[in-house]
């Protein structure tokens, strides 16, 4: 049994949806979607826990030995990502049966949770596969899943958002198996560390430049890389808060993950990426994303809006890291994917808060809100400080790791950029606190904080917000191990 | 000559995906898509091909085989192709029973006009 952990871990997700379709019923389907994300963290805890002390895991999908059968490849930089994804998956689900009940009609609700575990199932086995084109099916999974969630979303912008979304997203996936198909006209083989190693031997050849630029863009398309990120704040504004922050948190930071596993453990062991400025372009485009992104953040007339724009922006603090590829600023960029997700997760938790008692999250109603909820207006403004990155919170730890890189390579215009895109960042949440704190509420606006069960969920990724700030083992440490095994080779 | 199943494949590519941006009809998009997709099954059956071969099957009258793995993989990206498109149609439909149209500029006139309402 124990041995069939990672087969495990996406198994149970994947099995929950047909599940949930016979029931029907928007209770049962809760319950079953809530269990099978906690005992998908607890596969993910315990996965994390074996590669910690005995190290890589493979695992042969249907007894065929790779690099023939599908590898479940289970290392320091996988399990780091599975305990992200299916963390914030559980850290959702308490907080999902009021939220639901509230956005989704009820004759949708069981279809909402049902779309919900496939998405996890897709997410988790995109981080867990070692074969590319597996990579592809999973991808697919979460995509199709992740488009009829956004399009659940009130109102009838929800629906073009995903129409959007949908023609977006496909472009990306295709230009994926495109690079793929050509790395394997190349080599002949569809399993990384495969591929990496008959990539080794091969040098310089024109497709397997074209399967690095198709795959960066196809990617790029699905993690919003500045400027491919167009799809992503109505995605963002229109569907459920649920949806806004599972996504928000996981689906991005997945897609980052498959790229840095092509770039380090894939493309870097061979020529190919010799004389390609991968990463010039990289931070050229990271640094854009970070200074123009925060600023239309500032302007935005919504809240759900303003930390979708902030996203797209904090997406490219992960990637300036991924550009500069020195091992403080891959720290910092791994650290940021959970830092980041944490700090967003606990934003968007409380905005669909705001949303449930207020109706919608725009500045004008959210004048007064520090007296009207005032759990609520203190957490979004811990989680802002996060998003800033002050000291003694979860967004500084990975930024200081981003800065000590950029200054280790002389490179002091980024350090002055992180600064700025930081400065920026205060600047939008201090427009929250002025509405929230220095605004007088109207006269019966509505006041009362969300139900318990959704505190208890926005208090955990609050609190995490703080915690992961002041004790660094699991981000800092686990994001160190996982950059030992990207820059010691094919690993 | 001897790559013109590359050429075709291209052509189809480049055609479908400038149908999908430059179309503003929500349908017409779908299909622009749906002829970009088709493209990368061609990219891939092609080479897996060899002229005079056979499935592989071990047998001593059989010498040259043809790659089925590409076939495989192309029936898989067919069925992904299949649920996109089904998806996306169903989601014209929504939208067009929100709306009343499927042309991208008037739904998004719509929403401004909504907006400028409120």
């Amino acid at each position: 049994m124990l041995d069939h952990l990672p087969a495990l871990q996406v198994v149970v997700p994947l099995m929950s949806a047909p599940i949930i379709v016979l029931l029907r019923r928007p209770g049962a389907a809760w319950l079953i979607s809530t269990l099978a994300s906690f005992v998908a963290f607890a596969i993910a805890v315990a996965l994390a826990l074996r590669v910690a002390e005995t190290g890589t895991v493979s695992y042969a999908m249907g007894s065929w030995p790779p690099p023939w059968g599908i590898e479940y490849r289970v290392d320091a930089l996988s399990a780091f990502m599975l305990v992200l994804v299916a963390g914030v998956a559980a850290l959702v689900m308490p907080y999902a049966r009021r939220s639901v009940a509230a956005e989704v009609a009820e004759h949708q609700a069981y279809l909402f949770y049902a779309m919900y575990c496939l998405c996890v199932a897709g997410l988790l086995g995109m981080t867990i596969t070692g074969d590319l084109f597996n990579v592809f099916v999973f991808l697919e999974i979460s995509s199709l899943s992740t488009y009829v969630l956004i399009a659940l979303g009130r109102g009838r912008r929800a629906l073009l958002a995903a129409f959007q979304y949908l023609i977006v997203g496909t472009i990306g996936a295709t230009f994926y198996v495109i690079g793929i198909g050509l790395l394997y006209l190349v080599t002949g083989s569809l399993n990384f560390a495969d591929v990496a190693q008959r990539l080794a031997g091969i040098g310089e050849l024109r497709p397997v430049l074209a399967a690095l630029a198709f795959i960066t863009v196809g990617l790029g398309l699905k993690l919003a890389l500045f400027p491919l990120h167009q799809w992503l704040p109505n995605a963002y504004a229109f569907a459920p808060s649920v949806v806004t922050t599972f996504l928000a948190a996981t689906a991005t930071k997945v897609s980052v993950y498959v790229l840095v596993r092509f770039y380090f453990l894939v493309f870097a062991p061979s020529q190919a990426l010799e004389g390609v400025p991968v990463g010039g372009v990289l931070i050229a485009l990271s640094a854009a994303a970070i200074v123009a992104m925060s600023l239309v953040a500032v302007f935005q007339p919504d809240l759900k809006r303003m930390f979708a724009y902030s996203s797209v922006a904090q997406i490219g603090y992960v990637t300036l890291g991924l550009g500069i590829a020195n091992e403080a600023a891959l720290t910092g960029s791994l650290a940021h994917l959970v830092n980041h997700g944490v700090t967003k997760s606990a934003l968007f938790l409380l905005v669909g808060g705001i949303v449930l008692r207020g109706g919608d999250a725009s500045f004008a109603s959210l004048a007064g809100l520090g007296q009207r909820m005032p759990w609520t207006s203190f957490g979004i403004g811990v989680a802002g400080l996060s998003l800033i990155g002050v000291p003694a919170t979860a967004g500084f730890t990975s930024k200081w790791y981003l800065i000590a890189g950029a200054a280790e390579q002389g490179s002091w215009w980024i350090v002055a950029l992180v600064v700025a895109g930081s400065l920026i960042a205060v600047a939008y949440v201090w427009r929250f606190v002025e509405a929230a704190y220095l605004a007088q509420p109207p006269a019966g606006a509505a006041a009362g904080e969300p139900p318990l069960s959704m505190r208890a969920s926005e208090a955990v990724a609050v609190a995490l917000c703080v915690v992961l700030g002041l004790v660094t083992a699991f981000n800092i440490g686990f994001a160190r191990r996982a950059v030992g095994l990207l820059l010691g080779g094919a690993g | 000559m001897g790559h013109y199943a590359y050429f075709v494949a291209i052509f189809l590519m480049v055609a479908g995906l400038y149908v999908t941006v430059a179309r503003g009809n929500l349908v017409k998009k779908l299909i622009g898509l749906s002829i970009f997709q088709t493209s990368v099954y061609l990219l891939y059956i092609a080479p897996g091909k060899l002229i005079g071969a056979t499935a592989p099957i071990v047998a001593p009258q059989y010498a040259t085989y043809s790659n089925p793995l590409p076939h495989v993989l192309i029936l898989t990206a067919i069925v992904v192709g299949v649920a996109t498109l089904a998806l996306g149609l169903a989601l014209v439909v929504r939208i067009r029973e929100a709306y009343g149209t499927v042309e991208e500029d008037q739904i998004l006139a719509e929403d401004e006009r909504r907006d400028a309402d409120a």
